[in-house]
């Protein structure tokens, strides 16, 4: 979808403020809100897509006016009560009003074998990958109601496959169900002024990944 | 906001906790282990085994994933690395314009200004603009390339070795080694 969360290209957002190294949370709550959204994964009612699609589809002025962990705590409410394991009511009154459902939560050894486990995102596929490294595409023109990661800004443009990375689970489609829908994913290279006109520095380039799906021969 | 922020996820910390779905212990762990264990450190030292081993400096960039395995690194968010080399032709910086992608094994979890609006926004339209708000001027003659995370590969950038280190060792060059070099929005 067209949210509030593709932000590449947008303008008025000030200067980056820099940070030192070492700062992770700037109150203790951002890091109930990390810990938390971490640890109900282990209940399986969704996956990272699903979480991703659940912050980036908050309407675009709440999502703009939030900060990064509140975006996390809105999106995971979402996730809860679409699942049906908070009710709103609950949400609504701070307190249980039900027994919760039977899922399996985390010890602490459970945690940490979980953040430490490599879980990859790519799959065997039977198709042959429809383009190589040196190959031309243009990416679609999409607007797709649900979620995305083909961003605005690269969207109808010519570019250069950089790097053919296997067969991954596709956003898209596991956003929104189990099915995973693995297609072959590459990183393509544009230049900044296709991407951004004659304004943008002659030297720039920007790369992003795009799965098959995204892609035409050019 | 900050307070109702505050009270909000106390409220829903205790309904997860009530209802069974999460232990206060898995909650400690996760937290100690981003706030502790897991932090740019770990991507310095292999930023500094790249500068000092030829051959670890080819698999890290061939098979990042496998490379930085080597060194016991792996895990969440760093399931598909790979490493960008900095060079005086080109300069790299990563970035996730989409959410906040970030390789959280070498990295730890991400600075707030790598999850800003500012930052997201504007360093794929003009990255020079965002080198500036942190100092940094790129030499004449060099390219820039920057790295929209829109997927699960996760980038390190492996900025140049800074001059007259030729003595260093590999933990006092690691030492040099800082996170936005690692991301691309600093120089060493």
């Amino acid at each position: 979808m067209n949210g509030a969360a593709d932000l590449g290209g947008m303008m008025g957002f000030g200067r980056v403020v820099p940070e030192p190294e070492g700062e992770y949370f700037h109150a203790d709550w951002e890091r109930r809100a990390l810990a938390l959204t971490l640890a109900i994964a282990a209940a399986g009612r969704w996956n990272i897509d699903m979480s991703r699609h659940a912050r980036e589809s908050l309407p675009p002025a709440e999502y703009l006016g939030s900060s990064y962990y509140a975006i996390w705590v809105k999106g995971l409410e979402r996730l809860l009560v679409a699942a049906g394991l908070v009710g709103a009511d609950e949400l609504e009154q701070r307190r249980v009003l039900r027994p919760g459902e039977p899922v399996r939560a985390w010890t602490a050894d459970d945690a940490a074998a979980a953040m430490a486990a490599v879980v990859p995102y790519d799959r065997p596929v039977d198709t042959p990958a429809r383009f190589a490294a040196g190959d031309a595409v243009r990416t679609r023109v999409l607007h797709p109601t649900g979620h995305t990661r083909l961003p605005r800004y690269a969207r109808g443009k010519a570019g250069v496959v950089e790097r053919v990375h296997g067969a991954h689970v596709l956003p898209d489609a596991r956003a929104h169900g189990p099915d995973e829908r693995p297609q072959w994913l590459y990183t393509v290279r544009f230049t900044g002024r296709e991407l951004w006109g004659d304004a943008a520095a002659p030297d720039l380039g920007v790369t992003i990944e795009a799965w098959e799906g995204y892609l035409d021969p050019a | 906001m900050a307070e109702d922020m505050a009270e909000r996820v106390e409220a829903l910390e205790s309904i997860l906790v009530e209802k069974g779905y999460v232990r206060p212990d898995a909650l400690e762990e996760i937290i100690a282990t981003y706030e502790q264990d897991v932090g740019p450190r770990n991507g310095a030292r292999v930023v500094a085994r790249s500068w000092t081993d030829p051959a670890y400096r080819d698999r890290l960039l061939s098979d990042a994933t496998a490379a930085i395995a080597e060194l016991g690194y792996g895990g969440r968010q760093g399931e598909h690395m790979v490493a960008l080399e900095n060079t005086p032709d080109e300069h790299h910086v990563v970035v996730c314009t989409l959410c906040s992608c970030y390789p959280w094994p070498v990295l730890g979890l991400p600075p707030t200004w790598y999850k800003s609006p500012a930052y997201r926004s504007r360093v794929v339209l003009d990255p020079r603009s965002v080198l500036a708000d942190f100092g940094v001027t790129l030499p004449e003659g060099t390219r820039i390339t920057v790295h929209d995370s829109t997927a699960e590969v996760r980038y390190l950038v492996v900025p140049m070795r800074p001059a007259g280190t030729e003595d260093l060792d590999e933990e006092a060059l690691a030492a040099l080694v800082t996170r936005d070099a690692m991301i691309g929005t600093a120089l060493l």
